[in-house]
């Protein structure tokens, strides 16, 4: 192959933010024709080094040379005129807007008029080459989270980009989702495109990337050809340690459920029944999983059942007490604790980590006597989670908004975990999305041990392998129904894959 | 009875125009992500100068000035709540207030007469001191005109009814089928990422908040030279707020605003006729209260956030951009 040996080479980056360095003299190369993972732990400066390539961020220190020439990055719109395309977590899309309007905006060549037809023809030539199934003309509000995911890859395609990031691109993505992405991404890496993916699973670097660098606090620690590595090294390189394997010995009680729910129908957003006539119990110190390709009525019914979204027919139980359609903080009360799917909106991101930390927990006694809050005991409390849940902040003043993606969602689960006294059930929405591997085995065994305490914990996943790990029992939901439930012991990853497209037990099974 | 049906129909397209060119104009700034509650001043500031420029010059400049101090009054609404990110809630109130104070100044006897003067030396003291300005002259479309019931409807008005109908068009025509219509839509819902992929937010809001404001003045220009011409202070009586609700009525989409406005222009003709034959005699007092009831019920609606996600609002609708 002709041209320069690197498509991106970043030298001695160094990005910092007020009391943090995030990008601490970082060297960086992509090929053409490669897929170059980019690992680390929360907070290590993935995203930062990224958005910097991608010109969210200026560097303070640093060159970066593209196709072997040296370039100042200004902002997004350079970084597009160079070739580079970045898919965020967050996606960037216009969720009213159809898809060729998504990918053809801000596109200087296409006159006033906007050709449909023409542009319609083009994409779907992309959609086909790469094996898609969406419209050009489809709203995006209507796809999955892995069809808007195409619709950014498509806005990159189109605008030919040579130079692609992902940020954590699977994390919402359902298995099936998860491989034909990778096959998109050898495909664009076949045409000479260089990937970057942003990860935290090891497994896809073993099932996608040429080259692997790994990040620690800031520093890239190390690049390997993957080839060449195993995750034994990597884990290692990462972390500093191995991990450990998540045993738990449970007995349940199965005389009286502590959650029982019967016939609930909830509706979603839209005004549509996006939960429909769900019943299920849940026992003491049971962790229950829920599977499914997310969107079929899961985060609904965790909100209806947290007070956050009106049940419409049916009855919740609480240790036999109703608290169908209580006000959330009578549920709270009652012992119910809450992990949001979206937790940036459900924390206060302008608002101090101690502020969020005690978000629920600020009315009691232990921080507040009847008038005044005790901004000690806030505190001290905020300096101890901080610890216990190891997020990475400067100090517990600092703005949530400040924080990277996994230490949002540790500080989420550090309030939910670990700020409200007598919690009988903690309903968990993907408690683990965007945690690096060290993160997601401490949830793991925090969920576990306060199983094996007596709570009782409904936890929906997209993880297979994390649902079959610490459930005991898997329900499948599929378009707003319970489609199944298995029993530890029946997990089959063919048969669960397969109920969650909406196939019946009985179907399966016969 | 027929008589009554065609003469409400008619009257609908007359007093709807008011409702259409106001709601057209606001549709582009809220479909920019600017609300504009400053509409009710901006209508009857176009009327008052419509009253003064049209005693003073005649229609044709009566319209071009118009046109151009609407353009001013957006641009100069832009300025504080695009540049400077003042509350537009805020800001749309206090141009309202403001141009109802100076519409009525400048339209007083005073000061009207000294404008007209020094626009037109030559003015003659009846048209100095007239409270009335000459009508623009009906133009029936050939042909068309004679089709029954639709004819006398739609084509038995004056010029800028039809003008208000082309607008309509066109303006569906820009927003969603031209490369500058998706612009403008995509800083209504995400005015970051719309700045990421090199549209220029601010210019955009801008020049919605211009359109916006030449619109919402032709309105009251209308309101004077094209359907009832002689001067009352405070004449929009808040036909402005009711366009803001139009909008909302009509999805932000120009052609369903056409029905709205003519909907509620018809409600307003049919008021007129009964209260001719002695019906309902306190309806004008209901109607009198109906903006304000539209507009808190409108602002309520618009602060939901289950509503705004289901009627469609812009995403972005009143909420200041600032890059980072
Ligand atoms: N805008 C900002 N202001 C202040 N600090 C920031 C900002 N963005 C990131 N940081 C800090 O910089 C460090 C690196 O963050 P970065 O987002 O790059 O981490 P990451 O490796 O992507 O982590 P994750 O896997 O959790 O997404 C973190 O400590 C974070 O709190
Ligand atoms: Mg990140």
């Amino acid at each position: 192959m002709s041209g320069p040996e690197y498509l991106v080479e970043m030298r001695g980056i160094v990005k910092k933010f007020p009391n943090v360095v995030a990008n601490d003299n970082v060297s960086f190369t992509l090929r053409p024709g490669e897929v170059h993972a980019l690992l680390g732990e929360n907070g290590a400066g993935k995203s930062t080094l990224m958005n910097i390539l991608y010109g969210i961020y200026r560097p303070d220190a640093g060159e970066i040379w593209v196709y072997g020439k040296k370039v100042d990055i200004r902002g997004p719109r350079d970084a597009l005129a160079l070739g580079i395309g970045m898919v965020h977590q967050q996606f960037k899309l216009i969720p009213v807007h159809t898809v060729a309007e998504n990918v053809i905006l801000g596109l200087r060549e296409q006159g006033f008029v906007i050709n449909e037809r023409k542009i319609n023809n083009e994409l779907t030539q992309l959609i086909q080459r790469y094996g898609w199934t969406i419209s050009p003309n489809s709203r995006v509000w209507q796809l999955s989270a892995g069809e808007k995911q195409q619709v950014e890859l498509l806005k990159a395609l189109y605008r030919k980009v040579r130079i692609l990031i992902l940020d954590e691109p699977t994390s919402v993505l359902t298995p099936q989702e998860t491989v034909a992405l990778f096959q998109t991404l050898r495909k664009m890496a076949s045409q000479g495109l260089g990937v970057v993916l942003i990860t935290h699973k090891l497994e896809e670097v073993f099932s996608v990337a040429d080259r692997v660098t790994v990040m620690r606090a800031g520093r890239n620690v190390a690049t390997k050809n993957v080839k060449e590595t195993n995750i034994e090294e990597l884990v290692e390189l990462m972390i500093g340690r191995p991990l450990l394997k998540i045993s738990s010995t449970r007995s349940l009680d199965t005389s009286k459920p502590v959650l029982e729910a019967s016939g609930l129908v909830v509706l979603g957003d839209k005004g549509l029944e996006a939960v429909r006539n769900v019943s299920f119990k849940l026992y003491r110190g049971e962790i229950l999983g829920i599977a499914g390709v997310s969107g079929n009525g899961q985060t609904e019914l965790l909100e209806a059942i947290a007070g956050l979204r009106k049940i419409m027919r049916g009855k919740v139980l609480l240790d036999g007490v109703d608290i169908t359609n209580r006000h959330p903080q009578k549920i709270i009360d009652a012992g119910v604790s809450y992990i949001p799917a979206e937790v940036l909106r459900y924390s206060a991101p302008e608002m101090t980590v101690a502020e969020n930390l005690v978000l629920k927990a600020y009315r009691n006694h232990l921080f507040a006597n009847s008038l005044m809050i005790r901004w000690r005991d806030v505190n001290r409390k905020a300096e101890e989670l901080v610890k216990a849940f190891r997020i990475v902040t400067p100090t517990i003043t600092n703005k949530v908004a400040n924080l990277s993606g996994g230490n949002i969602q540790r500080l989420v689960l550090a309030r939910e975990l670990g700020t409200l006294p007598n919690t009988k059930v903690i309903l968990a929405a993907y408690p683990t999305r965007g945690l690096d591997i060290a993160s997601t085995e401490q949830i793991h065994q925090e969920l576990v041990k306060r199983a094996e305490q007596g709570v009782a914990v409904l936890l929906v996943s997209e993880e297979l392998e994390e649902l079959m790990a610490l459930s005991d029992r898997i329900m499948v939901m599929y378009r707003g129904e319970i489609v199944g439930v298995l029993r530890r012991g029946e997990y089959d990853v063919e048969e669960i894959g397969l109920m969650m497209t909406g196939v019946k037990r009985a179907e399966v099974s016969a | 009875m027929i008589e009554l049906v065609e003469s409400v129909l008619v009257g609908a397209v007359a007093s709807g125009t008011v409702f259409l060119l106001a709601s057209l104009g606001e549709t582009v700034a809220e479909r920019a992500g600017v609300l504009n509650l400053g509409m009710e001043g901006m209508m009857i500031m176009g009327a008052s100068l419509s009253y003064i420029f049209t005693n003073a010059l005649g229609h044709g400049w009566a319209i071009t000035a118009v046109l151009l101090v609407g353009a001013i009054l957006g641009l100069l609404h832009a300025l504080f709540t695009v540049s400077l990110r003042l509350n537009q809630v805020v800001v749309g109130l206090a141009f309202t207030v403001l141009g109802l104070g100076l519409s009525g100044l400048l339209a007083s006897n005073e000061i009207r007469g000294r404008i007209i003067l020094a626009l037109n030396p030559e003015a003659s003291p009846a048209v100095i001191a007239s409270q009335e300005a000459a009508k623009l002259p009906p133009i029936p479309i050939p042909g068309l005109v004679n089709i029954p019931i639709i004819g006398p409807m739609i084509f038995s008005h004056n010029i800028l009814v039809y003008i208000s109908l082309i607008l309509a068009g066109g303006l569906w025509f820009i927003l969603f089928k031209t490369s500058f219509g998706l612009s403008l839509r995509s800083v209504g819902e995400n005015p970051s990422m719309a700045d990421a992929l090199g549209v220029n937010v601010f210019l955009i809001r801008y020049i919605a908040m211009a359109i916006c404001g030449a619109l919402g003045s032709l309105a009251g220009a209308y309101l004077f030279i094209g359907y009832q011409p002689f001067w009352v202070e405070g004449m929009t009586q808040g036909r402005g707020f009711i366009s803001l609700a139009l909008v909302i009525l009509a999805t932000w989409n120009p052609l369903r605003a056409i029905l709205g406005a003519y909907l509620f222009g018809g409600v307003e003709a049919l008021q007129f006729r009964l209260q001719l034959v002695g019906v309902a005699a306190q309806l004008p007092y209901f109607l009198l209260m109906l903006p304000y009831i539209v507009t808190i019920v409108t602002l309520t609606l618009l602060s939901a956030e289950s509503v705004r996600k289901r009627i469609g609002v812009p995403a972005a609708l009143g909420v200041p951009y600032s890059r980072e």
